[in-house]
């Protein structure tokens, strides 16, 4: 199939932004977007254009380096993926397809399609994790059993890849979602319940600091989420801060 | 230089705990005044620079993604083994040392293999006091699948995510210590090259990928944990920015390569779709748990079936061909990655591939789903008779499973597999090879250590499915963090590298050299032209089979590609911005180099042993024909200018606990 692209080109984090326009043509429905962009990058240099940059690595949906977005939706049309794992034959022959990098404050952009992500690993950083060293003498893994509903719930929150879909579709730039996945696993788990207090605290305050928005309950995160993580725990870790607060 | 293995004397149970408690130490005040360097935040990079900062040492850690979360152990599917047996089948820390030495062919050093098995149990106790969320079962406790090669359940899972989970544990317990300032974290930086000072490790030279400026950065140890070198065939599991640079910097510069040519093609993988592929997508080994292999018995339905014209669940039971069940009865679909591999190979190379190319084989899981779902009928009191029940209830234990990977292969392929079977092939996937290492896991430079699939030492020349997370947290949280101390104390009156220093002068003066060669070169062809055509010498000449004739066509092939490479590569941009290809450029240079060793020592080990098979040395029924009196050795390679004119040196296996046979899964 033929497409028309429309891309948005900065050279660095100072540089003005505009959209470009380039056309492609014999698109297979079975190649990924990513792939799509990689045989458009070697059209361009061809032709002595600069490359697009984007970022990507795993190509298999679960890293959480490639973003993009796509006729307005994170990661483009499909339900459930990546931008990497998104396949040519969600489009049609004669499309025009914009795409844009993750936009938001905390997100500021690096190079064309690449952002700066490194305010999540911040916010993880203030918190997101639990205070143990390697010893080799801790206690065997089966001595707290653990509700299997419990530990399902864990991993599902604990299943977010850290990519910014969230941020990028919300239209406050509000980070909830990824945070309060983090802060749910460790909730929901006997090992994480020790320091939840200072945890729910110390990554909110860090979130906010970074200049993500606050969250007004739209649910366009969740929808985005490549990995379907759920708005329950924005709930959750609302319940987890007013405690904190209250308990001080 | 001479290889010197530095494993314990004693009994073998006995080595690890003995060593650890004679190794030197380092004081805790003395500690805070030595600085290591780790380069890569996979599992064994992210661990190891986790412990050595709860240990007090001051850590850099760099990674080449934007954040150290990115790591390509993040995609890890199956699990990770460890000697708990929770199951009570008959598990142990000798069982799953032999299981590895056999499932290795008896190729990896025993010493190594065994402190593995021993260590393997306090990982999972560790994860888990992280809040890693492992399955577990309805009594709450941790549950179990199998994976090749093994008759026990010692495998802990997360879904088909545990590479996540594991590599996001070790994440957070990273993050803790950047919180602490114990570690200083470098995003998007590639490391260039090693800096030797007076034969000692004492730094590396670094490129900002996001603004391109060249830094020097000194430390008391440097420690490699960059990976495997997978990408050299173009097409693999691995992600589109795994590289060897950092492993082939440090050869360059004294590090022995060992046995480059033990690669590990994985047998389920997502077929090729066409010419515009640029990586491959892996179905966890977890799935032959459940999964049956096979394809046609006879050639009219392969044809029809190309055509079309048939559906694979229209071909009678009788029409199929299990050929893993027929050829291993023992173990079945659960046969190891090499042996799985080769024989796909050998029903696709005799016609019987499934798809259009002719290379893939289904994977089943009709019988699973029935199983599963007459079981669930049972217990909850419903109609066993009920087809259409069966089938349902079956599905969605399936989906509980394995949910995540019928999601992705249904995305990339468009087929829906709890309908119809999967198609597989073959696929690069993991390096056995790697940076040479002693006992503690120094290489042959004073002060440079290699962890995880960086280094050579614990698979031999094939890995067992769940090892690669079990190996790699062993060395990052519970071997270096200890054995480096050894090396480390004699450092404690050092004080503070400087990064003034002629060496490091000279190394950066290279590094700006060789980048502005590749931007000034301005010829006709991108990177990524030299690396497919690299990637399809390799995979013709240097993968599943390999000959004489065409390992002597690889070696000349790829120097030539080599030289054109250097004359008509065309990066464009300049150094000093954000310049993806440049990069890439300086990443396949190192491929380059790498590739024409890896063909040159599958040429000299004429026998076929795991993942690396020689046509000329196999059984009349086609299996590996190992040569254990003239082959029994590590084949480690020293640097001399270029990669044809590379030392052989031989560390000698001795194997006292194992008897060595032939490695037998009928």
């Amino acid at each position: 199939m033929n497409l028309t692209l429309k891309v948005w080109r900065q050279a660095n984090a100072e540089a003005k932004g505009i959209m470009e326009t380039y056309p492609i043509a014999d698109v297979s429905p079975d190649m990924s977007f990513l792939e799509m962009m990689d045989v458009l990058n070697e059209q361009l240099m061809g032709q002595g254009v600069d490359p697009i940059a984007f970022d990507h690595d795993c190509r298999e949906g679960i890293c959480g380096m490639c973003s993009m977005f796509i006729n307005g939706e994170a990661h483009g049309p499909d339900r459930l993926v990546t931008t990497c794992q998104l396949h040519m034959r969600k489009f049609k022959d004669g499309d025009t397809i914009t795409i844009e990098p993750f936009r938001a404050q905390a997100f500021p952009v690096i190079k064309d399609l690449t952002v700066d992500r490194s305010a999540f690993d911040r916010v993880q950083q203030a918190g997101g994790f639990v205070s143990v060293n390697t010893s080799g003498n801790t206690q065997d893994a089966n001595s707290i059993p653990i509700d299997k509903h419990d530990a399902d719930k864990a991993f599902d929150a604990a299943t977010c890849i850290g990519c910014g879909a969230c941020v990028a579709s919300c239209k406050n730039a509000s980070a909830m979602l990824f945070v309060s996945a983090k802060v749910s696993q460790y909730a929901l788990l006997p090992q994480g319940k020790v320091e939840a207090t200072d945890r729910v605290m110390n990554m909110v305050k860090q979130m906010d600091e970074e200049g993500f928005g606050n969250c007004t309950n739209t649910g366009a995160c969740e929808v985005e989420c490549p990995k379907g993580i759920s708005l329950e725990n924005i709930a959750r870790m609302n319940r987890e801060y007013l405690y904190a607060s209250l308990k001080g | 230089m001479a290889l010197e293995s530095k494993i314990p004397k004693g009994p073998l149970s006995d080595k690890w705990t003995n060593h650890k408690s004679k190794i030197n130490l380092v004081s805790p005040a003395n500690k805070r005044a030595i600085d290591v360097i780790v380069v890569g935040t996979g599992l064994a990079g992210a661990s190891a620079s986790a412990t050595l900062a709860e240990l007090g040492y001051n850590v850099k850690t760099f990674c080449f993604q934007d954040s150290p979360r990115r790591a390509h152990s993040i995609a890890a599917q199956g699990g990770i083994n460890a000697a708990k047996n929770y199951q009570g089948d008959g598990d142990s820390t000798y069982r799953l040392f032999y299981d590895t030495i056999k499932g290795g062919d008896y190729r990896s050093r025993e010493a190594n293999v065994h402190r593995l098995a021993e260590v393997s149990t306090n990982i999972i106790d560790q994860c888990v006091a992280q809040g890693v969320p492992f399955a577990r079962d309805y009594g709450g406790l941790l549950d179990n699948r199998s994976f090749g090669g093994v008759l026990v359940s010692r495998t802990f899972y997360a879904k088909g995510q545990t590479g996540q989970q594991l590599l996001l544990g070790a994440y957070s317990a990273m993050n803790r210590q950047i919180g602490r300032g114990k570690i200083k974290m470098y995003n998007r930086h590639e490391m260039m090259d090693l800096v030797v000072v007076d034969g000692k490790a004492r730094g590396i030279i670094t490129r900002n990928l996001v603004d391109g400026k060249i830094e020097r950065h000194g430390a008391h140890a440097v420690v490699i944990a960059s990976g495997g070198y997978g990408n050299v065939f173009f097409l693999s599991t691995n992600a589109m920015g795994s590289n060897v640079s950092a492993g082939w910097k440090i050869h360059k510069k004294g590090a022995h390569f060992a046995n480059p040519c033990y690669t590990q093609i994985h047998p389920t993988c997502i077929p090729v779709s066409g010419d515009h592929q640029s990586k491959l997508t892996l179905m966890s080994e977890s799935l032959r748990n459940d999964g049956r292999i096979w394809v046609p018995k006879n050639i009219e339905d392969v044809k029809a079936i190309r055509e079309g014209k048939l559906k694979p669940t229209e071909i009678a039971e009788e029409n199929r061909d299990y050929y893993l069940e027929r050829r291993y009865p023992a173990f079945g679909n659960l046969v190891p990655r090499d042996v799985a591999s080769r024989a796909a190979k050998e029903r696709c190379d005799a016609g019987y591939g499934v798809n259009k190319t002719g290379e893939a084989v289904y994977l089943d899981f009709a019988a699973a789903i029935v199983r599963y779902g007459s079981e669930q009928a049972h217990v909850k009191g419903l109609d066993e008779n009920d087809a259409a029940l069966v089938k349902k209830l079956g599905q969605e234990v399936v989906r509980a499973k394995y949910g995540n990977l019928f999601q992705m292969y249904e995305k990339i392929v468009d087929q829906d597999p709890y309908e119809t079977p999967m198609m597989i092939y073959p696929a690069v996937h993991y390096t056995m090879g790697g940076v040479w290492v002693d006992y503690n896991l120094m290489t042959s430079i004073p002060g440079c250590y290699a962890i995880g699939e960086a280094n050579f030492s614990d698979h031999g020349a094939n890995r067992l499915g769940a090892s690669a997370l079990m190996q790699g947290l062993a060395d990052g949280y519970f071997v270096l963090p200890y054995t480096i101390g050894d090396y480390l104390a004699d450092d404690i009156r050092t004080g503070k590298i400087d990064t003034s220093n002629p060496e490091f002068e000279k190394a950066e003066a290279a590094v700006k050299a060789q980048l502005e060669s590749f931007v000034n070169t301005k010829g006709k062809n991108t990177v990524d032209y030299y690396h497919r055509k690299l990637g399809k010498i390799m995979w013709d000449k240097c993968g599943m089979s390999r000959n004489t004739k065409g390992l002597k066509e690889a070696i000349a092939d790829i120097k030539a590609l080599r030289e054109d490479f250097y004359k008509n590569v065309n990066v464009p941009g300049t150094t000093s911005e954000f310049n993806e290809q440049l990069a890439k450029a300086g990443r396949v240079a190192d491929f380059l180099e790498l590739g024409e060793l890896f063909a040159k020592d599958a040429l000299e080990r004429t026998e076929s042993c795991g993942g690396h098979f020689r046509e000329e040395s196999q059984t009349p029924e086609g299996e590996a024909l190992r040569n254990d009196k003239e082959f029994t050795f590590v084949s480690a390679w020293e640097y001399k200018g270029e990669p044809s004119k590379a030392k052989l040196h031989k560390e000698k296996l001795d194997y006292e606990e194992i008897e060595v046979k032939t490695r037998s899964y009928k």
